[in-house]
């Protein structure tokens, strides 16, 4: 366990690392992307207000000196108040976390729910019709583009069969179509993973062994194969986690959804640097986080990773 | 053992190594020949657009927002109708292909160069080059890339050249890490030991014996970052951050047709149904070549 102890601490520091390269890279880009100080005032103001406000946020420092005034407040916890919301950047952000939260839970529960179930059937049902119906729909789920995806349920859910509406946020009927969308790419690779997986699994020989002393089908595939074949579905679910957050900046542009990604397009066009640094941040540190549960979940149930790893 | 014993051992390794793959050929299925014809004849499109499109810039106001026609109210054919300046839809697709391919086929260049040659030199040599390029690795993996390529679009403002080196530098990841892992597992065979005891150059073995071991791979990451950079323009297009109108692009007829999706659902889902079988034809022929030419990166 010691050796695990101590992979897991290497990947804690790389993981630090990482995070501190996100927010310089994040903080030059962003930096360099325009002044918003036009954007703040009306237009007729006068220069010497530009430049007081200019002095106020501190951006009329050199950039190596902002830089450093920035890392020292984000050390302290502070990532600066926003300039177009007038308050804390990190409390704007975190008060639009809930709505992806939200957003993100449902789409990752309908995947799990509907993917694990049919990729064991199509693996137990091998070149069956609905194996190959299967399949061929995860195709589609995989290569479609997010975008147009959403686009189409709105056409035919809200606008042709008036089941849903087509954007914002509200009771259940405005999480399910947004759900659906970002869902879709992880749902069918949970499907595709989870069918190779078992199959693997059921070439073993201690699956022929059980077969061989008598255990019945159900027992088979329930205990014998699920337990074993659970390593890989997990990655590639903890890993589809991940891509959600990334998923969900188009998701809920399309559905005007409140959320964190749709608060972060919108500040990279207001400029509103200190909102975009937080938000990056939030979703940097929860991708991070999903990265070593899993690594340490991985670890727990397999004690191969274990040895290999460390 | 004598220096010819040794080149003997070599050349039985390395040749064992290239040759292993040709024990796999099958015959190619039909529906993966029609998927390379599909892009075949989407580059051909592309290419000889002026001949058969119609202008995709200029509209007829007598003819906006009109169905799929072959008869439209100004006298010329709509086959998938016009958008609301009047601009024939499937003309601007065809111009639009120009887009997807170029951006598609130019990225996956720079991606696949760039991030080719880090994974093999991080993988031959190890050491802190590796740590450092391994870290921004992980780094850029850590948060949505949409959101850095819409920053750094922001600051380098949106064009076509932009475009193609932000959708490029998305990919390279994938191809460092993949190469790496490759040049590392070939790099611990004794063949490579050998060559450098008998004074052969590292960039000679990279080129003579490590290049063509992992060109197969190199192929299939290929063959399926092709798709998603394709994907990736289209998405940048939709928000407005990529080829800017009135240039046709997939991504931005989408997004134009938007508005309109009650009354004229045609402008965005024609172009998006195109974006989508060829996102669905490129990755499918890149699964297919992943099982053919390497089946240690089956799974996902």
């Amino acid at each position: 366990m010691h050796g695990f102890g101590a992979f897991l601490a290497y990947r804690l520091f790389r993981t630090l690392i990482a995070l501190w390269l996100v927010s310089t890279v994040v903080f030059v880009v962003i930096r360099l992307s325009g002044d918003p100080v036009p954007l703040l005032l009306p237009p007729d103001a006068p220069v010497a207000e530009m430049e007081r406000v200019r002095h106020d946020l501190g951006l009329d420092r050199p950039l190596a000196v902002q830089y450093a005034v920035f890392v020292g407040n984000v050390l302290r916890g502070n990532f600066g108040r926003s300039i177009h919301f007038r308050q804390p950047a990190m409390e704007v952000a975190l008060s639009y976390l809930p709505a992806t939260f939200e957003l993100g839970l449902a789409a990752f529960l309908i995947a799990v729910v509907v993917a694990f179930p049919i990729g064991v059937f199509s693996a137990v049902r091998r070149n069956s019709p609905l194996d190959h119906a299967a399949m061929g729909l995860a195709l589609i789920g995989q290569s479609a583009p997010t975008f147009f995806l959403g686009i189409l349920f709105i056409l035919v859910f809200s606008l042709r069969l008036d089941l849903f509406p087509t954007s914002g946020r509200g009771d259940w009927r405005y999480l399910v179509l947004p759900a659906l969308t970002l869902g879709a790419f992880a749902m069918a690779s949970i499907a595709r993973i989870t069918r190779s997986a078992v199959l693997e699994v059921q070439r073993a020989d201690y699956i022929r062994t059980a077969r061989a002393k008598g255990v019945g089908e159900f027992m088979v595939i329930a205990k014998h194969t699920l337990k074993n074949a659970a390593l890989p579905i997990l990655t590639i679910t903890g890993l589809q986690f991940g891509t959600l957050l990334g998923g969900a900046v188009v998701t809920e542009t399309v559905f005007s959804w409140p959320g964190m990604g749709r608060l972060a397009i919108q500040s990279i066009y207001n400029r509103d640097y200190p909102v975009v640094q937080s938000t990056v941040f939030i979703a940097a540190v929860l991708f991070i986080f999903i990265n070593l549960v899993l690594d340490a979940l991985y670890g727990a149930l397999d004690p191969r990773a274990r040895a290999a790893r460390s | 053992m004598s220096r010819p014993a040794v080149a003997v051992a070599t050349l039985g390794a390395t040749r064992g190594l290239t040759t292993q793959h040709a024990t796999h050929r099958r015959r190619v299925p039909w529906s993966i020949l029609a998927a390379c014809g599909f892009v075949a004849a989407l580059a051909m499109l592309a290419a000889a657009a002026p001949y058969l499109a119609q202008n995709p810039e200029r509209g007829s106001l007598r003819a906006r927002l009109e169905a799929p026609t072959l008869q439209g109210a100004d006298g010329r054919a709509h086959p998938l109708g016009t958008d609301h300046l009047g601009r024939d839809v499937l003309s601007r697709i065809i111009y639009g292909t120009r887009v997807s391919l170029t951006v598609g086929f130019a990225a996956v260049a720079i991606g696949g160069l760039v991030g080719g040659a880090l994974g093999l030199i991080v993988g031959f040599y190890g050491g802190w080059v590796d740590e450092v390029i391994m870290t921004v690795a992980d780094a850029q993996l850590a948060f949505p890339f949409i959101l850095l390529a819409i920053g750094i679009i922001a600051v380098l403002g949106p064009s076509f050249r932009n475009l193609i080196i932000v959708v490029g530098l998305s990919g390279w990841v994938t191809y460092a890490r993949v190469l790496r892992s490759q040049v590392l597992s070939i790099r611990r065979r004794e063949f490579v030991d050998a060559i450098i005891a008998l004074g052969g150059s590292v960039p000679r073995i990279i080129v003579r014996h490590i290049l063509p071991n992992v060109a197969s791979t190199f192929m299939v990451i290929a063959t399926l970052e092709l798709a998603r950079a394709i994907v990736l323009e289209a998405t940048l297009s939709f928000l407005g951050l990529g080829i800017q109108p009135p240039t046709p692009s997939w991504g931005g007829m989408i997004h134009e047709g938007r508005d309109y999706l009650d009354s004229a659902w045609w402008i965005s889902v024609f172009p998006g149904a195109v974006l989508m079988l060829t996102s669905l034809v490129v990755s499918r022929t890149g699964d297919w070549l992943r099982d053919v030419l390497d089946p240690t990166l089956r799974g996902g």
